[in-house]
Protein backbone atom coordinates (compact mmCIF):
# COMPACT_ATOMS: atom_id res chain seq x y z
CA UNK A 1 0.00 0.00 0.00
CA UNK A 2 1.18 3.51 -0.75
CA UNK A 3 1.70 5.83 2.18
CA UNK A 4 -0.72 8.74 2.02
CA UNK A 5 -1.14 11.55 4.48
CA UNK A 6 -4.57 12.60 5.70
CA UNK A 7 -6.37 15.68 4.47
CA UNK A 8 -5.83 17.31 7.86
CA UNK A 9 -2.08 16.66 7.77
CA UNK A 10 -1.93 18.02 4.25
CA UNK A 11 -3.76 21.22 5.21
CA UNK A 12 -1.46 21.75 8.19
CA UNK A 13 1.59 21.44 5.96
CA UNK A 14 0.13 23.82 3.39
CA UNK A 15 -0.57 26.36 6.09
CA UNK A 16 3.08 26.11 7.10
CA UNK A 17 4.09 27.11 3.56
CA UNK A 18 5.13 23.68 2.30
CA UNK A 19 5.05 23.92 -1.51
CA UNK A 20 5.15 20.13 -1.96
CA UNK A 21 2.09 19.83 0.26
CA UNK A 22 0.28 22.47 -1.78
CA UNK A 23 1.12 20.56 -4.96
CA UNK A 24 -0.32 17.42 -3.37
CA UNK A 25 -3.46 19.21 -2.20
CA UNK A 26 -4.13 20.54 -5.71
CA UNK A 27 -3.45 17.09 -7.16
CA UNK A 28 -5.73 15.40 -4.62
CA UNK A 29 -8.74 17.65 -5.22
CA UNK A 30 -8.27 18.75 -8.84
CA UNK A 31 -10.43 16.02 -10.40
CA UNK A 32 -13.14 16.62 -7.82
CA UNK A 33 -13.31 20.37 -8.47
CA UNK A 34 -13.20 19.82 -12.22
CA UNK A 35 -15.96 17.22 -12.10
CA UNK A 36 -18.23 19.41 -9.96
CA UNK A 37 -17.88 22.25 -12.47
CA UNK A 38 -18.20 20.18 -15.62
CA UNK A 39 -20.49 17.32 -14.62
CA UNK A 40 -22.34 18.86 -11.69
CA UNK A 41 -23.03 22.26 -13.24
CA UNK A 42 -22.32 21.61 -16.91
CA UNK A 43 -19.80 24.43 -17.20
CA UNK A 44 -17.59 24.32 -20.26
CA UNK A 45 -14.36 25.80 -21.60
CA UNK A 46 -13.24 29.06 -20.04
CA UNK A 47 -16.08 29.08 -17.52
CA UNK A 48 -14.93 25.75 -16.10
CA UNK A 49 -11.28 26.78 -16.14
CA UNK A 50 -11.95 30.12 -14.44
CA UNK A 51 -13.96 28.43 -11.70
CA UNK A 52 -11.26 25.76 -11.28
CA UNK A 53 -8.50 28.35 -10.83
CA UNK A 54 -10.65 30.57 -8.63
CA UNK A 55 -11.42 27.68 -6.28
CA UNK A 56 -7.75 26.98 -5.68
CA UNK A 57 -6.91 30.68 -5.42
CA UNK A 58 -9.50 31.04 -2.64
CA UNK A 59 -8.40 27.87 -0.93
CA UNK A 60 -4.84 29.19 -0.90
CA UNK A 61 -5.87 32.61 0.36
CA UNK A 62 -8.30 31.44 3.03
CA UNK A 63 -6.74 28.23 4.28
CA UNK A 64 -6.16 29.84 7.66
CA UNK A 65 -9.90 30.46 8.04
CA UNK A 66 -10.75 26.76 7.89
CA UNK A 67 -12.21 25.85 11.29
CA UNK A 68 -11.16 22.23 11.10
CA UNK A 69 -8.36 20.91 8.92
CA UNK A 70 -10.40 17.77 8.33
CA UNK A 71 -13.17 19.85 6.76
CA UNK A 72 -11.15 20.73 3.67
CA UNK A 73 -13.13 18.39 1.44
CA UNK A 74 -16.66 19.69 2.17
CA UNK A 75 -15.28 23.21 2.17
CA UNK A 76 -13.82 22.80 -1.31
CA UNK A 77 -17.06 21.21 -2.51
CA UNK A 78 -19.15 24.07 -1.14
CA UNK A 79 -16.77 26.69 -2.52
CA UNK A 80 -16.81 25.10 -5.97
CA UNK A 81 -20.59 24.84 -5.92
CA UNK A 82 -20.98 28.50 -4.94
CA UNK A 83 -18.55 29.71 -7.62
CA UNK A 84 -20.31 27.61 -10.28
CA UNK A 85 -23.66 29.11 -9.33
CA UNK A 86 -22.15 32.61 -9.38
CA UNK A 87 -20.78 31.91 -12.85
CA UNK A 88 -24.13 30.69 -14.14
CA UNK A 89 -25.91 33.62 -12.57
CA UNK A 90 -23.43 36.09 -14.08
CA UNK A 91 -24.08 34.56 -17.47
CA UNK A 92 -27.82 34.93 -16.97
CA UNK A 93 -28.31 31.30 -17.88
CA UNK A 94 -30.21 29.97 -14.91
CA UNK A 95 -31.06 31.13 -11.44
CA UNK A 96 -29.56 29.03 -8.65
CA UNK A 97 -32.97 27.80 -7.46
CA UNK A 98 -33.99 26.73 -10.95
CA UNK A 99 -30.67 25.05 -11.44
CA UNK A 100 -30.75 23.07 -8.21
CA UNK A 101 -34.39 22.07 -8.50
CA UNK A 102 -34.36 20.94 -12.10
CA UNK A 103 -30.95 19.65 -12.94
CA UNK A 104 -30.40 16.96 -10.28
CA UNK A 105 -27.29 18.71 -9.06
CA UNK A 106 -27.47 17.24 -5.56
CA UNK A 107 -27.53 13.68 -6.88
CA UNK A 108 -24.60 14.30 -9.19
CA UNK A 109 -22.55 15.96 -6.45
CA UNK A 110 -23.26 13.08 -4.05
CA UNK A 111 -21.97 10.63 -6.64
CA UNK A 112 -18.86 12.76 -7.13
CA UNK A 113 -18.28 12.72 -3.40
CA UNK A 114 -18.39 8.92 -3.46
CA UNK A 115 -16.08 8.99 -6.46
CA UNK A 116 -13.53 11.05 -4.54
CA UNK A 117 -13.59 8.47 -1.75
CA UNK A 118 -12.86 5.75 -4.31
CA UNK A 119 -10.12 7.89 -5.82
CA UNK A 120 -8.51 8.29 -2.41
CA UNK A 121 -8.63 4.52 -2.05
CA UNK A 122 -6.96 4.17 -5.42
CA UNK A 123 -4.15 6.47 -4.32
CA UNK A 124 -3.72 4.38 -1.18
CA UNK A 125 -3.56 1.11 -3.16
CA UNK A 126 -0.62 2.55 -5.09
CA UNK A 127 1.18 1.29 -8.19
CA UNK A 128 0.78 -0.57 -10.46
CA UNK A 129 -2.96 -0.82 -9.73
CA UNK A 130 -3.36 2.92 -9.58
CA UNK A 131 -2.07 3.39 -13.11
CA UNK A 132 -3.83 0.36 -14.57
CA UNK A 133 -7.24 1.31 -13.19
CA UNK A 134 -6.76 4.99 -14.02
CA UNK A 135 -5.87 4.18 -17.61
CA UNK A 136 -8.80 1.81 -18.02
CA UNK A 137 -11.59 3.66 -16.23
CA UNK A 138 -10.56 7.33 -16.28
CA UNK A 139 -8.67 7.54 -19.57
CA UNK A 140 -10.78 4.91 -21.31
CA UNK A 141 -7.74 3.14 -22.77
CA UNK A 142 -7.98 -0.29 -24.40
CA UNK A 143 -6.28 -3.41 -23.05
CA UNK A 144 -3.80 -3.13 -25.91
CA UNK A 145 -2.96 0.53 -25.14
CA UNK A 146 -2.49 -0.23 -21.45
CA UNK A 147 -0.35 -3.25 -22.26
CA UNK A 148 1.82 -1.21 -24.63
CA UNK A 149 2.24 1.61 -22.10
CA UNK A 150 3.16 -0.70 -19.23
CA UNK A 151 5.08 -3.27 -21.28
CA UNK A 152 2.63 -6.02 -20.34
CA UNK A 153 0.92 -8.60 -22.57
CA UNK A 154 -2.52 -7.26 -23.57
CA UNK A 155 -4.01 -10.64 -22.68
CA UNK A 156 -3.12 -10.18 -19.02
CA UNK A 157 -4.66 -6.72 -18.60
CA UNK A 158 -8.22 -7.90 -17.95
CA UNK A 159 -7.11 -10.18 -15.12
CA UNK A 160 -4.89 -7.45 -13.68
CA UNK A 161 -7.81 -5.01 -13.73
CA UNK A 162 -9.93 -7.58 -11.93
CA UNK A 163 -7.27 -8.21 -9.29
CA UNK A 164 -6.72 -4.48 -8.81
CA UNK A 165 -10.45 -3.89 -8.38
CA UNK A 166 -10.54 -6.57 -5.70
CA UNK A 167 -7.59 -4.92 -3.98
CA UNK A 168 -9.24 -1.51 -4.19
CA UNK A 169 -12.50 -2.91 -2.88
CA UNK A 170 -10.66 -4.33 0.15
CA UNK A 171 -9.00 -0.98 0.74
CA UNK A 172 -12.35 0.83 0.59
CA UNK A 173 -14.06 -1.65 2.88
CA UNK A 174 -11.27 -1.13 5.37
CA UNK A 175 -12.16 2.54 5.45
CA UNK A 176 -15.91 2.20 5.97
CA UNK B 1 -22.14 4.20 2.71
CA UNK B 2 -20.96 3.31 -0.77
CA UNK B 3 -21.84 -0.03 -2.37
CA UNK B 4 -18.32 -1.19 -3.10
CA UNK B 5 -18.92 -3.87 -5.70
CA UNK B 6 -16.44 -3.82 -8.57
CA UNK B 7 -18.92 -2.54 -11.12
CA UNK B 8 -19.85 0.43 -8.94
CA UNK B 9 -16.19 1.14 -8.20
CA UNK B 10 -15.53 1.29 -11.94
CA UNK B 11 -18.48 3.61 -12.49
CA UNK B 12 -17.27 5.94 -9.75
CA UNK B 13 -13.72 5.99 -11.10
CA UNK B 14 -15.09 7.06 -14.47
CA UNK B 15 -16.75 10.07 -12.83
CA UNK B 16 -13.40 11.70 -12.10
CA UNK B 17 -11.52 12.00 -15.41
CA UNK B 18 -8.18 13.76 -15.71
CA UNK B 19 -8.17 17.56 -15.62
CA UNK B 20 -7.10 19.32 -18.85
CA UNK B 21 -3.36 19.71 -19.17
CA UNK B 22 -1.96 22.84 -17.60
CA UNK B 23 -4.81 23.54 -15.19
CA UNK B 24 -3.29 21.63 -12.29
CA UNK B 25 0.16 23.10 -12.85
CA UNK B 26 -1.27 26.63 -12.91
CA UNK B 27 -3.02 26.03 -9.59
CA UNK B 28 0.14 24.52 -8.10
CA UNK B 29 2.09 27.61 -9.12
CA UNK B 30 -0.28 29.91 -7.22
CA UNK B 31 2.07 30.43 -4.25
CA UNK B 32 4.84 31.53 -6.57
CA UNK B 33 2.46 33.73 -8.54
CA UNK B 34 1.25 35.38 -5.33
CA UNK B 35 4.86 36.10 -4.34
CA UNK B 36 5.47 37.66 -7.75
CA UNK B 37 2.32 39.76 -7.35
CA UNK B 38 3.65 41.02 -4.03
CA UNK B 39 6.84 42.08 -5.81
CA UNK B 40 4.85 43.95 -8.47
CA UNK B 41 2.80 45.75 -5.83
CA UNK B 42 5.91 46.67 -3.87
CA UNK B 43 7.50 48.09 -7.00
CA UNK B 44 4.30 49.98 -7.85
CA UNK B 45 4.33 51.56 -4.40
CA UNK B 46 7.82 52.90 -4.99
CA UNK B 47 7.54 53.85 -8.67
CA UNK B 48 4.58 56.01 -9.74
CA UNK B 49 5.26 55.59 -13.44
CA UNK B 50 5.33 51.82 -13.11
CA UNK B 51 2.15 51.93 -11.03
CA UNK B 52 0.33 53.97 -13.71
CA UNK B 53 1.42 51.48 -16.34
CA UNK B 54 0.22 48.53 -14.28
CA UNK B 55 -3.12 50.14 -13.41
CA UNK B 56 -3.70 51.04 -17.08
CA UNK B 57 -3.45 47.43 -18.20
CA UNK B 58 -3.25 44.78 -15.51
CA UNK B 59 -3.15 41.85 -17.91
CA UNK B 60 -0.29 43.30 -19.95
CA UNK B 61 1.64 44.12 -16.79
CA UNK B 62 1.33 40.55 -15.57
CA UNK B 63 2.36 39.12 -18.91
CA UNK B 64 5.37 41.42 -18.98
CA UNK B 65 6.42 39.92 -15.64
CA UNK B 66 5.94 36.39 -16.96
CA UNK B 67 2.74 35.71 -15.02
CA UNK B 68 -0.27 34.11 -16.69
CA UNK B 69 -3.06 36.74 -16.37
CA UNK B 70 -5.85 34.34 -15.41
CA UNK B 71 -8.90 36.12 -13.92
CA UNK B 72 -8.19 35.16 -10.29
CA UNK B 73 -4.63 36.51 -10.50
CA UNK B 74 -5.76 39.73 -12.19
CA UNK B 75 -8.42 40.21 -9.52
CA UNK B 76 -5.87 39.59 -6.77
CA UNK B 77 -3.52 42.19 -8.27
CA UNK B 78 -6.36 44.71 -8.53
CA UNK B 79 -7.27 44.22 -4.88
CA UNK B 80 -3.67 44.53 -3.75
CA UNK B 81 -3.12 47.71 -5.76
CA UNK B 82 -6.31 49.20 -4.34
CA UNK B 83 -5.08 48.42 -0.84
CA UNK B 84 -1.54 49.69 -1.46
Amino acid sequence: MAETITDAQLVARCRAGDQAAWNELVERFSRYVYAIAVQGFRLQGHDAEDVFQEVFARVYEHLDRLRSDEAIRPWIAQLTRRLCIDRLRAGGRETPSELEETAGVDERLAALDDALTVRAGLDAVGEPCREILDRFFCQDESYRAIGDALALPAGTIASRISRCLTKLRSELEGRS
Amino acid sequence: MINYDEQRIGELLRLLPAVPEGWVRAAQELPQARAELAAIVARAEEDAVFRAKVVADLEAALEAEGIDPIPSVVAALRVRLDQA
